[in-house]
């Protein structure tokens, strides 16, 4: 029982602050641009711009190349709201008073990840349909369908954390906006997301290798076009877990010793 | 039950280099509500913060609430209230919402969550707003749910930073009325300041820090004595020569007048401000003197200050 009361407590501050962060989601105009408006800008930006130009092997129309990998890139970008978020918390007092409160810095800082796994659902969810009415089809059948939406829920909870410590470190709202986009931005942009690593000069091709975003792209790619998916999964759920490992207990720590001014 | 609200000891804090606190010590009653004065960068935000758990200190000791604020900070947090120096409260959600939310994290039931914040909404005069979100709000509006949202768990103690910096004449009288209904509810209050007036109006007690030391300590009355009272300013007509009327009016003042030759004019301390106006303009009548303009005013915190800080370094004030 005692040990019970707590942990009821922890759910339900987690659940209080994810319910904040829901309502904030459908209230804050950037939160909404980069929920619907970007997404849906990017599936036809990049499709009907870089289409024409753009052959990767194996795929017989670009949109099902591109897809997977602009899941990434969408939910990576509307992470960067997460740390403005976080930043502007701290620039107001609200952690202050947060931590004042009987509440721990989990159940705060998860809240926020928890609205954001609900907004990259919504996202991923607005690209699937903008993407198959320009021709994108899943290959792999409903359960790769499914299981390629988890991975990229899950990876949008890898790029929130992410950004919450960003936040909390740069504590400066529009500082903490651009610093979480530069990891997006380079990593997207030196992977396998947009194209073919093979087409990339030999220096770039042995970092875009191991770059984390190529795993979890390849492993997107593979569920929604078919082919062996345990490795490249197992793989990019490794990159997820280790990103989480690191980021969350950073980012407590730094709540704890948060200062406001 | 004979428990002080808060009980500091020999608080001292570093930034760096920058000797925030050095040996803050202070005590409120049960109830009791106390007023920390101070200039900006005194120490008086770095000692409600840890008071509030935020910030460890590096040295000495506090109670709140019978509680070690370092040792027992996670119990401390469920019998206090804070609000901060800036109205902390979320844009986004509406009053209602904001003041539920606090009442969840606190650990109330989600009924009892929602008719706390539409009773306190009530009370603070907030029903109108209820149902917009808060960055519509006023500032006066948004520092009334700020403090709402620091009472929803009806804390023991509550430590207000601050409570109306930025708050217009019309929304600082709203505030104090609220606060004085809260405190002879017998919650113990902290509430730190820069104006006399305030703390005056609200304390019981006041603390007067600087430097990151207490230089004073009393009743609002004990340390307006102490300062000398009411202050009288008195302006000369042009051309004439303020020292005159200052030694005419020597004889009516607590202390010694001060003579601001370039501005023409002369303030005196004076004990008992309004019975003494009658005397001056008697003493000013019989030495045939004619003046621009005569003013009373309250001592502010400059004046307790600057008569505080040079007694503390021993000069006469």
């Amino acid at each position: 029982m005692t040990a019970a009361v707590p942990s009821a407590r922890a759910t339900a501050n987690l659940g209080t602050m994810t319910w904040r962060h829901l309502l904030r989601l459908i209230r804050v105009p950037t939160l909404i641009v980069f929920a619907t408006v970007q997404p849906l800008l990017f599936v036809l930006l990049f499709s009907y711009g870089f289409g024409g130009a753009i052959h990767p092997p194996g795929v017989s129309r670009y949109i099902d190349y591109l897809l997977p990998g602009l899941f990434v890139l969408a939910i990576g970008f509307g992470a960067s709201q997460t740390g403005v978020a976080v930043a502007g918390d701290l620039a107001s007092g609200m952690i202050d008073r947060f931590r004042a409160m009987p509440v721990t810095g989990i159940a705060v800082l998860a809240g926020r990840a928890a609205a954001d796994a609900a907004r990259s659902l919504l996202v991923t969810g607005l690209m699937i349909a903008a993407g198959a009415a320009i021709g994108f089809r899943f290959h792999a059948g409903p359960a790769a369908a499914l299981a390629a939406i988890v991975l990229a829920v899950a990876t949008g909870l890898a790029f929130s954390w992410l950004n919450t410590l960003i936040g909390l470190l740069v504590r400066d709202p529009e500082s903490a906006g651009l610093a979480g986009l530069f990891p997006v931005i380079i990593l997207v942009f030196t992977s396998s997301t947009l194209v073919p690593v093979a087409t990339m000069p030999g220096w770039l091709q042995a970092f875009a290798k191991v770059n984390p975003v190529t795993v979890i792209v390849g492993a997107l790619r593979v569920l929604c076009l078919g082919g062996p998916a345990a490795r490249p999964v197992t793989e990019a759920l490794a990159w997820i877990a280790g990103l989480l490992i690191v980021t969350i207990p950073a980012a407590i720590t730094r709540y704890r010793r948060a200062a406001s001014a | 039950m004979g428990e002080p609200a808060i009980a500091a000891e020999g608080l001292t804090k570093r930034f760096g280099q920058v000797r925030a606190l050095e040996g803050v010590g202070f005590e409120v009653r049960a109830g009791g509500v106390l007023g920390l004065l101070g200039p900006n960068g005194s120490g008086k935000t770095t000692t409600v913060r840890i008071l509030a758990t935020l910030l460890a200190p590096d040295g000495g000791r506090a109670r709140v609430a019978g509680l070690d604020v370092v040792r027992q900070a996670a119990a401390v947090r469920r019998v206090i209230g804070l609000s901060g120096q800036y109205a902390a409260v979320d844009p986004y959600l509406t009053g209602r919402e904001n003041l539920r939310m606090c009442g969840r994290l606190g650990g109330l039931s989600r009924d009892a969550a929602r008719r706390r914040a539409d009773e306190l909404l009530d009370r603070f005069g907030l029903g109108d707003g209820a149902g917009r979100q808060a960055r519509t709000y006023s500032g006066g509006m948004r520092r009334r749910l700020d403090v709402a949202a620091s009472v929803v768990t009806q804390p023991a103690v509550l430590f207000l930073d601050e409570p109306t910096t930025g708050l217009d004449p019309r929304g600082r009288l709203e505030l104090w009325q609220l606060l004085g209904e809260l405190t002879a509810q017998g919650a113990g209050l902290l509430l730190t300041t820069q104006y006399m007036e305030e703390a005056d109006r609200l304390a019981d007690d006041v603390v007067v820090i600087d430097h990151g030391r207490v230089v004073a300590a009393g009743t609002p009355g004990e340390l307006k004595a102490r300062v000398g009272g009411d202050r009288l300013e008195i302006q000369a007509l042009p051309g004439d020569d303020p020292g005159r009327l200052a030694r005419v009016l020597a004889p009516v003042g607590s202390g010694p007048p001060a003579v601001d030759a370039a501005a023409g004019r002369v303030v005196l301390a004076v004990g008992d401000g309004p019975a003494i106006l009658a005397d001056v303009a008697a003493r000013l009548a019989a030495a045939g003197l004619k003046i621009a303009d005569l003013a009373l005013r309250r001592p502010t915190l400059d004046d307790v200050f600057l008569a505080l800080t040079s007694q503390a370094r021993g000069t006469p004030s």
